[in-house]
C-alpha cells in the first residue's frame, strides 16, 4: 500500500498540475499566435496523457488494495469516509472526459471549447487530490461518529469531511502539487538552457512553470506552518516526533539536525516562546511512532520547502527588476536543483503524516494491527506489485524523454531554433 | 423493493452494467488486435486504437465508482470480497495496469502491443471468475474465526468451474460487443466485412456458452426463464441484424442483451449481496450514509452524463469531420 501511494502521488501531483501550465500555454498561444505556445501546449498534453493513464491504472490498484490490504479498515471507514472517495470518483469522471476530449479533439472542437475542456481536467484533478486528502485527513483527526463498546454509531459522513485536520492538510498538499510540478518543468528547462541555449521554447515552459510553482513555493511554508498547528493541537505525540521531543517541557526548543534553536518549537507550534509542548513521554512506549525516520523525513521535507521557498521569491525578485531569466546562469542553477526538490519533500511529508500516525490507522481508535487483511503470504503481492511498478517507472521515463525532452531543445520543432 | 439499499445496489450494477459494455468492449478490442489477421491486419490494429483512444479512461472510471459506492455503501461485503478474492483481484488489478499503461505507450510509440494484447485477454477472465465466485456462494466470511487453511480461504472459493467458466464467458461476451461496435466504427467496407465476421462468430460463441452454461449450471445460479429467453431473442435480433448489414441495430441488440446477461444474474442472486448468507439489507452501511451516496450520484449524474454524452458525440457520433488521426500518434513532423 505504502509503496503503491509513494508511486501514485507522483503522478497524480503532475496530474493535478500539469493540466494548469498546459492550458496556461495554450491561452498564451491563442492570445499570441504564437507557435511555440501551441507547440508547448501539445508536448505538455501528450506527457499528461502518459502520466494520468499511469495515475488512473495506479489509482485503480489504490482503491482496490485499500480493501484487499485493510479490509478492517475499510469496513470500519467505508461507512464515514466513503463519501469523499465517492465524490472523487466523480471527479476522475470529469477529468477522463475532459481529457479526452482535450487530447483528441484539438481537430474536432472549437478553440474555445477546447480551453474549457482543458481547464475542466486541471479543476477536476485538484478536486480529485483534495477528496482523497480529506480521507487521510479523517484518519488524522477522526470526526463524525461516536464510539461505543467497539460499535461505530451516530455516523455522520459530513462531520467527518469537516474535520478538523481537512483544511490544513488540503491546501498544503494543492500547494504542494503546484510547487513540485511548476519547479519540476521550470528547473528541467532551466537545466536545457544551461546545456543547449536559450530558445523560446526553454524560455516559455521555464516561466509558466515558474507562474505556478514560484507562488506555490512561497506559500508552502505558512501552510506547513498551519499543519504544524493542527498537529500540535489534535496529535501532539505524531509533532512530538517530528521534532524529536522527548520530554514534555515549556519553551520547547527546536532542533534542526545539529542545531538547535532555543524556544524554538513552542514558538512554531503554538505562536508562544513559552507554550508547553507535550514530548513523548505522555504515551506508553508501544505508541510512539518510529521517532527517527518520523523526525528526519520532517527535516527534509522543511529544509527542501525551505530551499525551493527562497527560489521561489529569488525568481520573484528577478522578475520585478525586469531581468531576463534566462541569463542568470546561478538562478539557473539552483533552479535546475530544485527539479527533484518538490517531489522529494512529497514523499517526505507523507513519510511524516503516515508514519507519525503508527501505530495507529485511524488516530486513536483503530490500530493498524487490527485492521490488516487475515490473508497470510501477503509478501507476495506486495513484491508482486512493487516490481511491477518499477518496470513501469523505468518505462514512463523512456518514453516521456523520448515525446517531449529529446526533440524540444535541440533537434526538431521548436520554431526559433 | 425500494427500499434505499435496494436503489444502491441497484446503482452499483448500473455502474457495473456500463463498465461491462463500455470498458468491456474496449477489452475486446485489445483481444480482437491479438487476433487481428489476413490482408488487412494493421488497419484492423489501427482501428482498435482510434476506437478506444479518446474514450478508454472515461470507461474505466465505471469500475472505480461501482468500487468505491460499494465500500461506501455495503462496506462488509466489501471487506470480505476483498478477503476471499484477494488472489484474482489482485491479479486482475495487475492486468488492468498492464493494459493500460501498455495501450498508452504504444499510441506514443512506445511499444508494448503484445502486453496490451494478451492483458486485455486475461483481465475479463478475471474478472468473470470474481464475479462467478460472488454468484456461485463462494465468498463467505473467512480469516481469523475459521480454521481453514490457505487454500480452501483463499483459492477454493473462486477455483471452480463455474468461475472459470464465468470467466471465459465474459471474454466472449467482451469479444462480441467489442466486434460489434467496430462494424459501426470501420469506414471501410471491408474492414466492415472483418468485423461482421469476427462478430457473428463470437456470438454464436456467446450463444453456445450460455446455453452449455445453463445446461450445465442451472443448479449453481437459477436464472430466470423470462432473462433466458429475453437474452436469447435480443442475441438472436443481433445476429439477424448483423446478416443483413444494419450495423447499429446490431450494436443496440447486442448492447441489450448484455446488458440483460448482468441484470439476469442480479436477479438470480436478489436478495443476496453475497449468496448465500448475506442480504444486501443486512450488508447496508447506516442510512445516513446511503442517503448521502444517492445524493452525490445524483448530483454527479447532473454533471456527468451531459460531459459523457458530450464526448461520445465528439467521438462516436459526428462523422462529417474526417478522422482525424489523434495528432498524439507521432510526434509532431518537424517544421
Ligand atoms: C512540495 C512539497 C512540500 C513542501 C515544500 C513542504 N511540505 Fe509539508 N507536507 C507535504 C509537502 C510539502 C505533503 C507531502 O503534501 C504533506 C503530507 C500530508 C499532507 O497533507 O501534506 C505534508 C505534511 C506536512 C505536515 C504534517 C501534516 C499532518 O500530519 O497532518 C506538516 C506539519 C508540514 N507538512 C509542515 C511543513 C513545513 C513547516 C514546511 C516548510 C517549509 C513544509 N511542510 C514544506
Ligand atoms: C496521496 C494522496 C492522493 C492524491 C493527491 C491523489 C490524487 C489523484 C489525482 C489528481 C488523480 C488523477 C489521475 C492523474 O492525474 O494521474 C488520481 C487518480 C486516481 N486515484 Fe489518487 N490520489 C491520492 C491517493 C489515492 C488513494 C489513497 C486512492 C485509493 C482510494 C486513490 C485512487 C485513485 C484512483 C482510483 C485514480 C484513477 C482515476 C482515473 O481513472 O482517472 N488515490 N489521484
Ligand atoms: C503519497 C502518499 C502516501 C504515502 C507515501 C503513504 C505511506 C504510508 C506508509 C509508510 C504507511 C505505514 C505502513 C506501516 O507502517 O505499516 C501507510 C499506511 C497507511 N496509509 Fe498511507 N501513505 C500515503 C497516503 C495515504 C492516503 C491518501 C491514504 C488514505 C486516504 C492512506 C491510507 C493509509 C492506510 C489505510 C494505511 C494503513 C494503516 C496504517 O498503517 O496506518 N495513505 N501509508
Amino acid at each position: 500500500m505504502a509503496v503503491s501511494l509513494a508511486f501514485h502521488i507522483i503522478f497524480a501531483v503532475i496530474g493535478i498540475a500539469m493540466p494548469v501550465l498546459m492550458v496556461l500555454a495554450e491561452r498564451r498561444w491563442q492570445r499570441t499566435a504564437d507557435p511555440t505556445y501551441l507547440d508547448l501546449a501539445k508536448r505538455w498534453a501528450r506527457g499528461t496523457a502518459i502520466l494520468f493513464a499511469v495515475g488512473a491504472v495506479s489509482g485503480t490498484v489504490l482503491s482496490f488494495e485499500l480493501g484487499l490490504l485493510w479490509p478492517r479498515f475499510m469496513a470500519v471507514a467505508g461507512p464515514i469516509i466513503g463519501m469523499p472517495f465517492s465524490l472523487e470518483g466523480f471527479a476522475f469522471f470529469t477529468e477522463a472526459i475532459f481529457l479526452g476530449i482535450y487530447l483528441y479533439g484539438w481537430e474536432r472542437v472549437s478553440r474555445r471549447a477546447h480551453l474549457v475542456a482543458g481547464v475542466l481536467v486541471a479543476v477536476s484533478g485538484a478536486a480529485s487530490g483534495i477528496f482523497v486528502v480529506i480521507a487521510n485527513a479523517w484518519m488524522n483527526t477522526p470526526a463524525g461518529f461516536t464510539l461505543a463498546n467497539g460499535a461505530f454509531t451516530n455516523i455522520d459522513p459530513i462531520a467527518a469531511m469537516r474535520t478538523s485536520a481537512a483544511l490544513p492538510q488540503t491546501l498544503h498538499m494543492t500547494l504542494a502539487a503546484y510547487a513540485a510540478t511548476g519547479f519540476g518543468v521550470a528547473g528541467i528547462h532551466a537545466f536545457l538552457i544551461l546545456k543547449q541555449r536559450a530558445g523560446a521554447f526553454n524560455r516559455a515552459a521555464l516561466i509558466i512553470g515558474l507562474v505556478v510553482g514560484a507562488p506555490a513555493a512561497v506559500l508552502q511554508p505558512f501552510s506547513g506552518d498551519i499543519a504544524a498547528r493542527y498537529v500540535a493541537r489534535r496529535q501532539p505525540v505524531k509533532l512530538a516526533a517530528m521534532e524529536a521531543l522527548y520530554e514534555t517541557r515549556a519553551g520547547a526548543p527546536l532542533t534542526f539536525g545539529p542545531v538547535v534553536i532555543p524556544h524554538g518549537l513552542s514558538l512554531l507550534a503554538f505562536h508562544d516562546p513559552n507554550a508547553t509542548v507535550q514530548g513523548l513521554d505522555a504515551v506508553p512506549r508501544e505508541e510512539w511512532p518510529n521517532v527517527g525516520l518520523v523526525h528526519v523525513s520532517f527535516d527534509v521535507m522543511v529544509a527542501l520547502g525551505t530551499y525551493m521557498a527562497l527560489v521561489g521569491l529569488w525568481a520573484g525578485w528577478l522578475a520585478v527588476r525586469r531581468r531576463d531569466l534566462t541569463t542568470e546562469r546561478l538562478f539557473l542553477w539552483a533552479l535546475a536543483l530544485a527539479t527533484p526538490c518538490g517531489f522529494l519533500a512529497i514523499e517526505a511529508g507523507w513519510m511524516v503524516t503516515e508514519l507519525g500516525r503508527q501505530p495507529w490507522v485511524i488516530w486513536g481508535v483503530l490500530r493498524t494491527r487490527d485492521a490488516v487483511t487475515p490473508m497470510p503470504g501477503l509478501i507476495v503481492p506486495f513484491l508482486t506489485i512493487t516490481l511491477l511498478y518499477v518496470t513501469l517507472a523505468v518505462i514512463v521515463a523512456v518514453v516521456l524523454y523520448r515525446q517531449i525532452i529529446r526533440s524540444p531543445g535541440g533537434r526538431g520543432s521548436a520554431p526559433e531554433c | 423493493m425500494l427500499t434505499l439499499p435496494n436503489v444502491l445496489a441497484g446503482i452499483i450494477l448500473v455502474a457495473l452494467t456500463a463498465y461491462v459494455l463500455f470498458a468491456g468492449a474496449d477489452f475486446g478490442g485489445g483481444v480482437w488486435d491479438l487476433l487481428a489477421s489476413g490482408p488487412r491486419k494493421s488497419a484492423q490494429r489501427e482501428l482498435v486504437a482510434h476506437a478506444i483512444g479518446p474514450v478508454w479512461e472515461a470507461n474505466h472510471v465505471w469500475l472505480i465508482l461501482a468500487i468505491v459506492l460499494l465500500f461506501t455503501c455495503f462496506p462488509t461485503a466489501f471487506a470480505r470480497i476483498a478477503i476471499t478474492l484477494h488472489i484474482p483481484l489482485t491479479l486482475m488489478l495487475i492486468g488492468i495496469v498492464l493494459r493500460g499503461s501498455a495501450f498508452v505507450f504504444q499510441s506514443y510509440g512506445g511499444g508494448g502491443g503484445r502486453v496490451f494484447a494478451t492483458a486485455s485477454l486475461v483481465t475479463p477472465v478475471l474478472l468473470g471468475i470474481s464475479v462467478g465466485s460472488v454468484a456461485a456462494g463462494g465468498v463467505r466470511e473467512v480469516g481469523s474465526g475459521t480454521r481453514d487453511g490457505y487454500y480452501a480461504s483463499y483459492v477454493a472459493p473462486w477455483l471452480t468451474p463455474f468461475g472459470i467458466a464465468v470467466g471465459l464467458f465474459a471474454l466472449a461476451c467482451f469479444a462480441f460487443l467489442a466486434a460489434v461496435y467496430l462494424t459501426v466504427e470501420a469506414r471501410e467496407t471491408d474492414l466492415q466485412e472483418d468485423f461482421r465476421r469476427r462478430a457473428l462468430a463470437s456470438g454464436a460463441a456467446v450463444g453456445l456458452m450460455a446455453a452449455l452454461g445453463l445446461a450445465l449450471f442451472r443448479t449453481v445460479l437459477p436464472v430466470h426463464v423470462g432473462v433466458v429467453v429475453v437474452v436469447a431473442m435480443s442475441l438472436l435480433g443481433a445476429v439477424a441484424a448483423l446478416a443483413r448489414r444494419y450495423y447499429a441495430g446490431a450494436r443496440l441488440a447486442a448492447a441489450l442483451a448484455v446488458t440483460l446477461i448482468v441484470w439476469g444474474w442480479g436477479f438470480a442472486q436478489y436478495p443476496y449481496l453475497l449468496p448465500p448468507d448475506l442480504t444486501i439489507a443486512a450488508a447496508a452501511a447506516p442510512p445516513v450514509t446511503l442517503r448521502l451516496a444517492l445524493i452525490a450520484v445524483l448530483v454527479g449524474a447532473v454533471l456527468l452524463f451531459p460531459s459523457l454524452y458530450y464526448l461520445l458525440r465528439v467521438f462516436k457520433v459526428s462523422r462529417r469531420m474526417p478522422f482525424a488521426a489523434p495528432p498524439t500518434t507521432r510526434p509532431a513532423p518537424p517544421r
